[in-house]
């Protein structure tokens, strides 16, 4: 099984659930930038959730299939496929994505997985550092991805439950644990309205629209871990929300630490979108990532029969 | 300042987002702490229990990612489930810290070809030091330098030990790409770029040693605690290697 990337659409990587446990080495995470929408997508071709698919960003590839297969679209709606449904595809057949209508970022699992070399645990990409995925990169015209033969049927006819489903919008309001220097910023990061900007990418999102100032003027800080989802505050006060490919250690400011749950939402964002950002609690937080794992666990278990 | 020996066995922490957890064992960058945070380090990274992700030292603090679904569920809150993990396992962190102090880390040494099309930033950095080309190489291969941290791109070293002569402003305009192997120096830090990438500092040298390697279990040539020594050699020599 193999498939032909007729066009690599604008940043099409292949991404897994990261590589775990190398940030010592000062190896990002990386993986997806909506790792809900990545496992969901897997569920939906009876993957694992750890399976390796093709994150899609604003426009969509185009793709031949060299065999009868499965396939499934998590995340933002992109022309030309249906999200969260899977999709039978024959062998021959074309898929053009083509713009992203909802949403910024498409997970597309095809059944077995994309079959690239695990390096360092992991079968993501790092464009930055030219690490694993297909050659280190993204996706370019004429490449061929392996995939992997399986015979995989859809038995019956069958639909996600749409409450379990995000909605993306333009404007969203993402939640947030404080960071360590949060008071350092009055309440600002609260009370603004950012703009997401251009520049954004897998490494970070960075804000536009207003600034954050430091009260009592700037302490030159130590480096220390920083994460996905760390919204560090650099000195001309445009916020940075770190995303998937984060460097490991960072030394500006933190303000807050968007919740595991939201950040989805964040990646979801289109550039010019816009986004607020209010505070809970850890615990709140901790509840909420619970909850979504007894859903997604649930689905596992629901999904289980509806494959032969 | 003196500090007392419980403000120096002192581990304060905090969380990280809802996944991780920070413990200072110091502030600012003080070479005392470093076997410390060697020693915290080692001891957590060592059979990590089901839950705990990742443990990364820089500096004066150690983070411990976890995924709070994996942890017991019915113990108590995720955030002090990882709080008690690391007290119980810094339990021997004095006699674990003073092992490190005593092994003192590897002593690595980089072989570096000084300045030419392997150091382009060389004349410049002698020009705003005010000293002769060969005085900048001579001072930088001399010094003795201690890994503070890895982190900005695998492998990268933030080396501490610069001597203040050397010490030199980053480029006004980073470079797109900086070829992997570059010997930098950024304002009072010198490191390796391990990969190309873009990068700022001035660039004196180049190693033609690998400090990233991502087929190895241990990707990372250098570790946090390592000592340094760069060693000038001529450019046949770089060409030469491997």
């Amino acid at each position: 099984m193999e498939i032909s990337v007729i066009r690599g659409g604008m940043l099409t990587t292949v991404q897994d659930l990261g590589r775990v446990g190398h940030r010592s080495a000062g190896v990002p995470l990386g993986g997806p930038m909506d790792p809900f929408a990545l496992r969901m997508a897997n569920l939906l071709v009876g993957n694992a959730a750890d399976a390796a698919v093709l994150e899609c960003t604003l426009l969509g590839p185009e793709l031949l299939f060299s065999a009868d297969t499965l396939i499934a679209l998590g995340g933002a709606e992109f022309e030309g496929l249906a999200a969260w449904q899977p999709k039978v595809v024959s062998a021959g057949s074309r898929l053009k994505l083509g713009a992203a209508r909802k949403g910024c970022r498409g997970y597309l699992a095809v059944a077995g997985g994309i079959d690239v070399p695990v390096v360092l645990g992991s079968r993501c990409t790092y464009v930055r550092a030219g690490l694993g995925g297909f050659q280190g990169r993204a996706l370019r015209d004429g490449d061929v991805l392996p995939g992997v033969d399986v015979a995989r049927r859809l038995q019956n006819h069958w639909q996600i439950d749409p409450r379990i489903l995000p909605g993306y919008a333009e404007a969203g309001t993402v939640r947030v644990v404080r960071g360590a220097q949060l008071d350092e910023f009055g309440g600002a990061l609260f009370a603004a309205e950012f703009k997401i900007l251009p520049q954004s990418d897998r490494m970070g999102i960075r804000l536009g629209g207003a600034k954050l100032t430091r009260i009592g003027g700037a302490t030159e800080l130590v480096s220390s871990a920083v994460a996905p989802g760390t919204v560090q505050v650099p000195p001309d006060g445009q916020p940075i929300v770190l995303m998937a490919d984060a460097q490991t250690l960072g030394g500006y400011p933190q303000a807050a630490q968007v919740i595991s749950v939201d950040l989805p939402l964040m990646a979801q964002l289109q550039p010019g979108g816009r986004v607020k950002f209010t505070e809970v609690t850890l615990e709140q937080a901790q509840k909420l990532a619970y909850d979504r794992e007894h859903v997604l666990a649930l689905l596992h278990e629901g999904l289980a029969q509806k494959f032969q | 300042m003196e500090r007392s020996a419980a403000d120096k066995r002192r581990m304060t922490f905090s969380a990280l987002g809802d996944t991780a957890v920070v413990v200072a064992l110091g502030s600012g960058i003080d070479e005392a702490v470093l076997p410390r945070v060697r020693a915290l380090a080692h001891l957590l990274g060592a059979n990590r229990p089901a839950g705990i992700m990742d443990v990364v030292p820089a500096y004066a603090t150690v983070t411990v990612f976890y995924e709070p679904g994996r942890l017991a569920a019915n113990g108590p809150r995720p955030y002090e489930q990882v709080c008690r993990f690391i007290i119980d396992r810094a339990r021997h962190l004095d006699s674990e810290a003073k092992k490190k102090t005593a092994t003192a880390g590897r002593v690595m040494e980089i072989p570096v070809s000084y300045g030419g099309e392997y150091g382009p930033d060389l004349s410049e950095v002698a020009r705003h030091c005010g000293l002769p080309v060969t005085e900048v190489m001579t001072l930088h291969a001399k010094a003795d330098y201690l890994v503070h941290a890895i982190g900005f791109a695998p492998g990268f070293p933030y080396l501490g030990g610069l001597p203040a002569k050397l010490s030199t402003p980053r480029r006004p305009t980073p470079r797109g790409s900086v070829p992997a192997g570059s010997v930098g120096i950024g304002g009072a830090q010198t490191g390796v770029y391990p990969l190309s990438t873009p990068g700022g500092w001035q660039i004196i040298g180049r190693t033609p040693l690998a400090l990233f390697r991502p087929g190895l279990a241990e990707p990372a040539l250098l570790r946090v605690g390592d000592k340094v020594k760069f060693r000038a050699i001529a450019p046949e020599e770089f060409a030469r290697w491997k």
